[in-house]
């Protein structure tokens, strides 16, 4: 599904040069479960970007379901980020004048879709999530785990084949955290490709795989089961800074 | 992205600050009033001017004499007209086959009294055709009877003002009165008239030509008044006028106006007037549209995280910017819808306080007035939408 061959990003920051991404290489396949997690600063959110074709690599890579998607223009990015990326957030980006079902449409009002169509499907989605009957609500008459599954129903409201998380339950308490985590999973296991950037071990360790990012490098690569290799090479990092 | 849903999303977002929203259409409402009524005003003036000639008659020309032109000639050789005599006026009415009514004038001013009442008026010596060339009307008696030009007679009608002066609660007709030393009877009273190109039709005394001339000790006439049988044959009776005139007096010593160079030459300028208050009025629309701006450049720096959003869920570059835009043109047409309604309203108050002036907004202005107020909120929120598109995915979903 994914293929990323040696992806470097680099940063201009006040003159000085910041080596976000240097030579990434790495296969995902479809239908993965795979968790990033790394210090800040070791650019498992600009990798997260690119995947996301939010950002574009200066050297490498980076085929998406069959297709170079660095070749691609803006129109065409954004098609391929409507139709097969769905984002999730840390800080779930909820346009706080529209109501839950409004924010779910929003994916279905670029993509052209028919008002009765959109309203019909925004409302299955709802559903999906628990959350039909919040529908009118806006997103600051909900708690942060409902504006979470708000996000979830509008990021795979036009059925990507690819979903981001960025730190998805990193503003919910445990409970909330657990049930958004539970419907990420859900969706995976109905063949969603989830790739999802943490740095909380309990979240890792329910991924089937993961990647420790360190200075824009993979420096792990290990099963989400062996998540105690993973943290060892985090703590052994902040040890030696 | 459907047209609507554009227009959808644009009413949301203008909802979400209602104060900036209303402000910024008040200043374009405000632009487009201005342009409602200084353009009203100006097309007032104009119908205003044209009535006044219209009043006259559209098939008229003037014979005045004298040439106005600067001649080198010697003091005392030649340069002082011929006289306009009611000869080359009858000359005229016999002469030119184009010509309807000719209708001989001379003025002056005279005093009028009856009993221990005196006034001071214009004096008119006319023949029976300037009833109708000039579009009088009477009130009571008759106007001056068809008398031989040369003869003179002692009548008079006088104007409805004068009249009332005169004979407050007595009906004048039959009555005698003195003009200047002259002893005339009232034969008509006018019907009220108002001002006719300078002239108070309503304080006046008509007597017959003849006998004005004789009053004045005038060798010559004031105007002579042409009145063609069709507007199409008004340069036509011009051209032969000059040359009969010509010929009788042996040099072109006359002018000849027609009513239609004077109504274009007044039209022209008071068109002029009213492109000119419509400019300084678009000049206010101009400003209402960098408000416009400004407010559009505050919404997407305040929304930078939205637009972040739009972008990471796969709106298009046109489509953000075709949402942005859309706001723009709805503060501004909702703007100029109001403002239409201000002016409209500013227009009928003018017109209810001044009801002479024929206050009106021309078809065109108000046309012109809401589609620059459309095209100034797209023109002027294209900047702001444009920064929008272009903001950084990333950078803008982190807020910077």
């Amino acid at each position: 599904m994914i293929r990323l061959d040696g992806i470097s990003r680099t940063y201009d920051v006040g003159g000085e040069p910041v080596h976000a991404l240097v030579d990434v290489t790495e296969p995902i396949e479809t239908g993965e479960y795979l968790a990033i997690m790394g210090p800040s600063g070791s650019g498992k959110s600009t990798l997260l970007h690119v995947l996301g074709c939010l950002d574009r690599p200066d050297q490498g890579t980076y085929e998406l379901d069959g297709r170079d998607v660095g070749r691609l223009d803006e129109a065409e990015l954004s098609l391929v980020r409507r139709h097969t990326i769905g984002f999730v957030f840390q800080f779930f980006h909820l346009v706080p004048r529209l109501s839950a079902r409004e924010n779910v449409e929003l994916p279905m009002i670029f993509a052209g879709i028919d008002p009765a169509e959109r309203r019909a499907r925004a409302l299955g989605r709802l559903r999906a999530v628990g959350l039909e009957p919040r529908a009118t609500h806006r997103p600051d008459q909900l708690s942060g785990g409902e504006r979470q599954r708000v996000a979830l129903a509008r990021a795979t409201v036009l059925d990507p084949k690819l979903l981001l998380a960025d730190e998805p339950t990193g503003n919910l308490d445990t409970v909330s955290g657990r049930h958004v985590l539970e419907i990420l999973e859900q969706m995976n296991a109905a063949g969603l490709t989830l790739i999802v950037v943490t740095h909380d071990p309990a979240v890792a360790r329910r991924a089937r795989r993961v990647l420790v990012l360190k200075d824009g490098r993979v420096v792990y690569r290990g099963q989400g089961s062996r998540i105690h290799e993973a943290v060892e090479i985090l703590s052994a990092g902040e040890n030696g800074a | 992205m459907r047209p609507l849903d554009v227009l959808g999303f644009a009413t949301r977002a203008l909802r979400g600050h209602r104060l900036r929203t209303a402000l910024s259409l008040l200043g374009v409402a405000i632009g487009v009033a201005a342009v409602i009524t200084l353009t009203a005003l100006g097309e007032g003036a104009r119908r205003y001017v044209l009535s006044q000639f219209a009043s006259v008659g559209t098939n008229m020309v003037v014979v005045l004499p004298g040439k106005t032109e600067t001649t080198g000639a010697m003091p005392g050789i030649g340069g002082v007209p011929n006289d306009l005599t009611l000869d080359d006026a009858l000359a005229v009415a016999r002469g030119v086959r184009e010509v309807d009514k000719v209708a001989p004038m001379v003025i002056g001013t005279e005093t009028v009294a009856y009993g221990e009442k005196r006034r001071q008026v214009a004096l008119a010596g006319a023949t029976h055709e300037m009833l109708e060339v000039r579009r009088l009307g009477i009130a009571h008696g008759r106007f001056l009877p068809p008398l031989a030009w040369d003869r003179g007679a002692p009548i008079a009608v006088l104007g409805s003002k004068l009249a009332q002066e005169l004979f407050p609660a007595s009906d004048p007709i039959g009555k005698v009165v003195r003009v200047g030393d002259w002893r005339m009877r009232v034969i008509g009273v006018l019907e009220p008239f108002g001002q006719q190109l300078g002239l108070d039709m309503d304080d006046i005394v008509f007597v017959p030509v003849a006998t004005a001339m004789k009053m004045l000790n005038r060798p010559g006439l004031f105007r002579l008044l042409i009145q063609a049988k069709s507007h199409a044959d008004l340069s036509r009776v011009k051209q032969a006028v000059v040359r009969l005139i010509a010929e009788r007096h042996g040099e072109e010593d006359v002018t000849v106006i027609t009513q239609d160079a004077v109504i274009s030459a007044f039209n022209s300028i008071l068109d002029a007037l009213t492109m000119a208050l419509a400019g300084i009025a678009a000049v206010s629309l101009a400003v209402a549209g960098v408000g416009i701006m400004n407010v559009m450049l505050v919404s997407v720096s305040e929304r930078t995280r939205e637009i972040g959003l739009l972008k990471a869920l796969g709106a298009g570059r046109h489509q953000i910017l075709a949402a942005f835009v859309a706001e723009a043109v709805l503060i501004s047409s909702a703007g100029g819808l109001l403002g239409l309604a201000l002016g409209f309203a500013a227009v009928a108050l003018l017109v209810t306080i001044y009801p002479a002036l024929p206050a009106a907004p021309p078809p065109w202005a108000v046309a012109a007035a809401f589609t620059l107020s459309v095209v100034v909120g797209a023109v002027f929120g294209v900047l702001p939408a444009r920064r929008a598109t272009r903001l950084d995915p990333v950078a803008a979903l982190a807020g910077r």
